[in-house]
C-alpha cells in the first residue's frame, strides 16, 4: 500500500499501526450508492439529525475513486452485481464495505433468481448489518463496530502473517458440505 | 447582491416594504448570517448516538426474545408456527418431546409444560427483516420482541443467533430448566396464571441434576472447563475476516 507496507515489525510497526489505524477510523469517506430502500436511512444518516459528519464522514463521495468506505444499502439484482464489483474496483486502497440491510447482506426475504444471495458473493465484506431497513442507529453502529475494526487492522508484515494465520485456519476448517447439523 | 438589494429600496421609495431606513439597509447584506449566528445558541438537534441515544418507540421491532414462565420454564413449546409464518424464511425451530421419566432412571427432564419443546431455535437475522409476523403467530406468548437494535457483525454466521442467545435471562425466581412442572398443576395452569414463581421441590430438582452432571463432568473430562465443547469457532471466524482483507489486497493492486 505505502510505506507503512516496508516498515520492518516490531515497535516502529505496532507504533504505526495504532497511528494509522487512529487516523484512518476517524477519516472514512462513503461512496454514494444505494440500491434500494436503506438508501432512504443512509441519507437519513447524513442529516443533522444523526450527522454522520460526527464520526469523520464529512460528505458521501459522488465518485468511487475518492472513497474509502461503500455501504452497499439495498437489494443487488444479478444485473447490478457487475456494477457493484466495478465500483468498487475503482475505490482506491485501503477500502471497507458494509453490507447494509438484510438483502445486501445474504439476500434477504428476497431468495430468488434475480437477487444476489449476499453482496458477499461478489466483494469482501467487512461488516454485515441486519434490519430491513435498519434503523439510522443500526448504521452508526455498525460504523463504530467498523471504526473498531479498522484500529486494530494489522499491516505490513503483521498483516501478512494474519493473512497467513487466517488462510491455515481456512484450510483445516470443516468445509460446508462436511458440516453435520442445523447450521450447516 | 448588497447593490441590488439598496438600488430597489432607493429606486422605488414607499412601495417597497422591505427597505426599512437606514439601519436595516445598512445590515441587509449580512441578514442571512443573522440566521447562522442564532443557531449557535439553540439547542443542538442531533442525536449524540452511541453516547446518549433515544429511546425507541416502545412498540419498536427488535430483536426477538424467548420468554419463560414465572418458575424458568420455557415457554416455546415447538410447534414451528413462527418458522411457517415468517415471509424470509429467517427462522429454524425443531422440537422435541418434553422427557418426564426421573433422572435416576436416565430421564433427561422437561423444558416447558406441556408435550413439547423447542429443542433447536435460530433466528438467522441476516434474513430476519423484523414484520413482527412471528410474533403474531406465537400461540403462548413465547416468541416476543425487545427495543435492542445494535445488531452489526463482522461475520455472517455470527447472526444466526441459537436458543441460548435468544431466552430470556432468568428473573429472580426462576431456575435453568430441565425440571419438572409445579406438583399437582398442569400445563393450563401455566397460562391462566396460577405458577408464580418456583417451588421447593424444583429447586431440590435442579440442585440435584446440577450435582450430578458436576459427577459425570469431573469424571469424564477432568478438571477442565465443560465450555470446551466448541473449539476455536471464535478464531477461525475472526481467521475469515483477515482472509477477507487479503482478497481485498489483491483485489485491486
Amino acid at each position: 500500500m505505502g510505506l507503512e507496507e516496508k516498515l520492518p515489525s516490531g515497535f516502529l510497526l505496532s507504533t504505526v499501526e495504532n497511528l494509522a489505524g487512529y487516523m484512518r477510523k476517524a477519516s472514512i469517506w462513503p461512496a454514494t450508492f444505494g440500491l434500494a430502500c436503506c438508501a432512504i436511512e443512509m441519507m437519513a444518516v447524513g442529516t443533522p439529525d444523526y450527522d454522520i459528519a460526527r464520526f469523520g464522514m464529512e460528505r458521501f463521495s459522488a465518485t468511487p475513486r475518492q472513497a474509502d468506505l461503500m455501504i452497499v444499502a439495498g437489494r443487488v439484482s444479478q444485473k447490478m452485481a457487475p456494477v457493484v464489483r466495478q465500483v468498487y474496483d475503482q475505490m482506491p486502497n485501503p477500502k471497507w464495505v458494509i453490507s447494509m440491510g438484510v438483502c445486501a447482506s445474504s439476500g434477504g426475504m428476497f431468495n430468488n433468481y434475480a437477487i444476489v444471495q449476499g453482496v458477499d458473493h461478489i466483494i469482501p465484506v467487512d461488516i454485515y448489518l441486519p434490519g430491513c431497513p435498519p434503523r439510522p442507529q443500526m448504521l452508526l453502529n455498525a460504523i463504530i463496530e467498523l471504526h473498531h475494526q479498522i484500529e486494530t487492522s494489522p499491516l505490513g508484515v503483521n498483516r501478512e502473517k494474519a493473512a497467513r494465520a487466517a488462510e491455515e485456519a481456512a484450510l483445516s476448517a470443516t468445509p460446508t458440505h462436511q458440516m453435520k447439523g442445523l447450521l450447516a | 447582491m448588497a447593490d441590488d438589494a439598496s438600488s430597489t429600496s432607493s429606486g422605488k421609495p414607499g412601495e417597497d416594504d422591505r427597505g426599512g431606513g437606514f439601519l436595516s439597509d445598512l445590515f441587509a447584506p449580512v441578514a442571512g448570517f443573522g440566521v447562522s449566528f442564532s443557531t449557535m445558541f439553540r439547542k443542538v438537534a442531533t442525536e449524540e448516538y452511541p453516547e446518549k441515544p433515544r429511546p425507541t418507540a416502545p412498540r419498536f421491532h427488535g430483536r426477538h426474545q424467548l420468554n419463560r414462565h414465572p418458575d424458568g420454564l420455557e415457554k416455546c413449546v415447538g410447534c414451528e408456527l413462527c418458522a411457517w409464518a415468517c415471509p424470509a424464511d429467517a427462522i429454524l425451530v425443531e422440537g422435541a418431546d418434553n422427557d418426564d421419566t426421573p433422572l435416576e432412571q436416565g430421564g433427561k427432564g422437561r423444558f416447558s409444560p406441556g408435550e413439547r419443546y423447542g429443542r433447536v431455535y435460530q433466528i438467522n437475522y441476516l434474513r430476519c427483516i423484523f414484520c413482527g409476523l412471528c410474533i403474531e403467530a406465537c400461540p403462548t406468548r413465547a416468541l416476543t420482541m425487545t427495543n435492542f437494535y445494535e445488531l452489526a457483525d463482522n461475520d455472517r454466521g455470527k447472526l444466526i443467533f441459537t436458543k441460548d442467545q435468544l431466552l430470556a435471562p432468568l428473573q429472580s425466581g426462576m431456575l435453568p430448566p430441565p425440571f419438572p412442572m409445579v406438583d399437582g398443576l398442569e400445563e393450563r395452569d401455566y397460562y391462566q396464571g396460577k405458577v408464580t414463581t418456583s417451588t421447593d421441590a424444583q429447586r431440590a430438582y435442579v440442585g440435584a441434576r446440577d450435582a450430578a452432571a458436576d459427577d459425570e463432568s469431573a469424571s469424564v473430562h477432568g478438571p477442565g472447563n465443560p465450555g470446551a465443547a466448541v473449539p476455536g469457532e471464535h478464531d477461525v471466524a475472526h481467521a475469515a475476516d483477515f482472509t477477507a482483507a487479503q482478497t481485498r489486497e489483491g483485489a485491486n493492486p
